[in-house]
């Protein structure tokens, strides 16, 4: 264990970046899940389409095939960012249909009287989805979207692949270095562990704020 | 499905009116930015024939074709494997002696929170350390394994829990032993519950044997990379096996949903919507927040 250890401030440096990675494409793919979202239960037929299409195609890649289609393909037509934002855009789109597809079902969980009632009172379509609907929907899928969350911490190690220097490129280069890559790997997966149990704990926290008692 | 039935009502003539403009709009503007797309791939020359007439050739093509057979083969024997693992991992999470619960508690969780890379970068550089040697492909599918056959153990627990407790206690009111009930009353009524969980887990691990590229593994990722590089072409390369996974994936996923609907149809109990922690195919139910918004796989936690 002493390779972790004498190498502590390297697992440091990658856990942050592993960190900021995965709060930063968090709040991106929450901001392009809402949006599609909506646009999947929204009234205007294209609209919905292209929300399908969005979600079908690249819910059904993988994502490692989307950073390097990104990272290497897209540099064709000069859509160039360094890895790190790369990385970012990627997962940020990746998690984004998987919040969209929670955030649907958390909408069609909100009772049908409550956007009825909306409706009643004149509140247009944007009006109904943003003031009535989707607090309410967001509330009810805390749980599921923590799972999002937690997933995500997990996939932003594909980001090491585009040599973006987190925990596991971290981790990866150091077994090369020394030569002790079962303990090193193993200081990863703790490393790992670490980020994600107090997310498990934090959404927990959340889940019980915000719930709606019925 | 792509209906809005809760958010607007019958719309009268004003209403259709507006949607109608506004469909119109928002279609012109689709199609706008779909055509600056299209205009800055032909401005960089990648519409050119050159650049995509490898993809046409044969031996190409059956060299990537060669790399989708061996995505195929980690991930069918991966899943047979895991299948297997995540059965017993299963049966010991439910078992009663509480040592070997704790013991298969303790592995589903360790190897359901550590990224897939990690696993199939330990597997293949730890593991020849100790003396294990095989060739890459049993490296990816014992990563593989690891991972998903925690995630399947989640799901086949769920699924028996999500059994009427009645069915186990009736099976041993008419004398029949803990096997017996396992194997006669619960397994078989809980494993049809599970189908559309699984067909759904095999999607996450179809996507996941592209993590067999980090290995040099010789999986569909990687020939395309190749491909790419041979022919100055990645973006086509990529963009071409892309869509190779959408298909394979988009009607692995369309089987399941319809497994799904036809289940929930046939039982009123409901499937598992909810394929472990990777990929949340939630399920869209009306009504019942309870069920539809929380992720199964973990739902029944002891009380």
């Amino acid at each position: 264990m002493n390779v972790v250890l004498d190498n502590l401030d390297l697992y440091i440096q990658g856990m942050r970046t592993t960190v900021v990675l995965t709060l930063a494409s968090f709040g991106l793919a929450l901001i392009i899940g809402t949006l599609v979202a909506s646009a999947r239960v929204s009234p205007i037929p294209p609209l919905r389409v292209a929300g399908t299409f969005f979600v079908e195609t690249i819910r059904n890649t993988p994502l490692l095939v989307l950073i390097v289609l990104f990272f290497f393909g897209l540099t064709k037509v000069g859509i160039r960012y360094s890895p790190l934002v790369s990385a970012i855009i990627v997962l940020g789109i990746y998690t984004s249909t998987f919040v969209a597809e929670t955030l649907r079902s958390g909408i069609n969980a909100v009772a049908t009287g409550q956007a009825e009632a909306a409706r009643s009172l004149g509140l247009t379509f944007p009006q109904v989805m943003g003031i009535v609907v989707l607090p309410q929907a967001f509330r009810t899928v805390v749980p599921p979207l923590g799972s999002v969350f937690i997933a995500l911490i997990k996939n932003s190690s594909l980001a090491s692949v585009i040599a973006v220097k987190d925990l596991t490129f971290q981790a990866d280069s150091l077994a090369n270095a020394t030569a002790r890559p079962a303990a090193v790997f193993l200081g990863a997966a703790v490393g790992y562990l670490v980020l994600a149990l107090p997310s498990g704990w934090l959404i927990g926290r959340i889940e019980r704020r915000v719930a709606i008692k019925r | 499905m792509t209906t809005a039935p809760v958010l607007a009502d019958a719309l009268g003539p004003r209403g259709r009116r507006r949607v109608a403009v506004a469909s119109v709009v928002t279609g012109a503007a689709i199609a706008g930015l779909v055509a600056v797309a299209v205009l800055r791939l032909a401005d960089k020359g990648q519409l050119d024939r050159a650049q995509w007439e490898p993809l046409t050739r044969w031996s190409v093509v059956r060299f990537l074709l060669g790399g989708l057979g061996n995505t195929l083969k980690a991930a069918a024997a991966a899943m047979v494997v895991a299948m297997v693992v995540g059965a017993l991992l299963a049966l010991g999470r439910l078992a009663r002696a509480s040592p070997v619960r704790y013991l298969a508690g303790a592995w589903v969780e360790f190897f359901r929170a550590t990224p897939l890379i990690l696993l199939i970068l330990f597997s293949a550089l730890a593991l020849p350390r100790y003396g294990l040697h095989l060739s890459v492909f049993w490296y990816l599918v014992l990563a593989l394994v690891a991972y998903n056959g925690s995630i399947l153990a989640e799901i086949f627990r769920s699924g028996i829990l999500s059994l009427d407790r009645g069915q186990s206690e009736a099976a041993f009111a008419l004398g029949l032993g803990y096997w017996q009930t396992m194997l006669a009353v619960v397994i078989p009524q809980a494993a049809r519950r599970m189908v559309p969980a699984i067909v759904s887990q095999l999607v996450t691990l179809l996507k996941d044997t592209s993590l067999g590229y980090v290995i040099t593994y010789e999986e569909l990722l990687r020939r395309s990379r190749s491909t790419g590089e041979f022919f100055h072409d990645p973006l086509q390369a990529v963009a071409f096996v892309a869509l190779m996974y959408v298909i394979v994936n988009f009607t692995l996923s369309r089987i399941a949903s319809r497994l799904e609907v036809r289940q929930r149809r046939r039982y009123r109990a409901g499937a598992l919507g909810v394929t472990g922690v990777e990929d949340l195919a939630v399920v869209d139910a009306h009504g019942d927040a309870a069920t539809t918004a929380k992720p199964t796989a973990r739902a029944p936690r002891r009380r």
